[in-house]
């Protein structure tokens, strides 16, 4: 197989594993999420066990993956080099907060729950990407 | 604490960090659920779509074969026929958290995945202060709505 049809298996393996993971952890349910926000309640403390693991695994992961110089199937890694703190970053940050603390779902779960799909979540999806449009538009 | 809970979050939390260092190693991506997604749907960059779409198809039929063969295994257990929690709002709700969502992440340029776990384990200083800023406002939203307003969302 070339290069282009090998990322797309590893893609699929990569959305795969993601899924799991979220599935496992108990992240596709909000009320799981929103208990974890609600410090004044009933608090659970799951979402800080998912965050650790994952965390902890992706930065024990990504030093041994960057002793290569290149990936695996493509001619470079692509990382973020902005260094600077802006309004946009920290304002955009605090927008979503608001509507992850309003529902429950951050992106991924939102898409992984597709599976169950109900008109409250396809109200979330069908905005979510009207908001990408929109953040697209208004940030060049 | 439910410990039993919190041991399945583990383990979950170790396969999404998996998952971001499989995209590392393969593709040299970060595994930003809005980047990956954003970027299909908004600007669908020329020869880069196959993978985020096969990425998609990933994240969605990880949950389903988890249900059909998990046999009860993890925090989703126990809610027949449902691969996710119920949402917790109506429609209208649902749709100004969507926006939110995704004007913030657009905005922000990552979520809970790019900033709050490939960023962090980058030692980011730009991610660190946006999983902070997210975090913080997420957890006032939520006292506000419970709290305050008392609507119990």
């Amino acid at each position: 197989m070339n290069a282009a049809a090998m990322r797309t298996v590893m893609g699929y393996i990569a959305g795969l594993l993601f899924g799991l993971g979220l599935a496992l952890a108990g992240m596709t349910d909000p009320a799981r999420v929103v208990g974890f926000l609600d410090i004044a309640g009933a608090w659970d403390p799951t979402l800080m066990f998912v965050l650790g693991g994952a965390v902890v695994t992706t930065f024990i992961g990504y030093r041994l993956v960057f002793r290569r110089t290149r990936p695996l199937f493509d001619e470079a890694f692509q990382l973020p080099t902005r260094r600077d703190l802006d309004a946009k970053l920290l304002g955009g940050a605090a927008l979503f907060g608001i509507g992850w603390g309003l529902s429950g779902y951050c992106p991924g779960p939102a898409i992984a729950s597709v599976g169950g799909m109900t008109p409250p979540l396809a109200a979330m999806l069908i905005a979510m990407v009207a908001g990408w449009f929109v953040a697209r538009r208004y940030a060049g | 604490m439910d410990w039993s809970a919190s041991l399945q979050g583990l383990v979950g939390g170790i396969f999404i960090g998996l998952s971001a260092v499989w995209l590392m190693a393969t593709m040299g991506r970060i595994a930003g659920i809005s980047g990956i997604v954003g970027n299909l749907v908004t600007r669908r960059p020329p020869g880069d779509s196959a993978w985020r779409a096969t990425f998609v198809l990933g994240l969605i039929s990880g949950p389903l074969l988890l249900m059909a063969f998990g046999g009860g295994l993890g925090n989703v257990e126990g809610r027949p026929g449902a691969v996710v929690g119920e949402p917790l709002g109506g429609v209208s709700l649902m749709l100004v958290a969507g926006l939110l969502v995704g004007l913030g992440t657009g905005l922000g340029s990552g979520c809970t995945s790019g900033h709050g776990v490939c960023g962090l384990a980058r030692l980011s200083k730009r991610s660190m202060a946006a999983t902070g800023v997210f975090l913080v406002s997420a957890i006032v939203t939520v006292f506000v709505v419970r709290h305050i307003w008392e609507i119990g969302v």
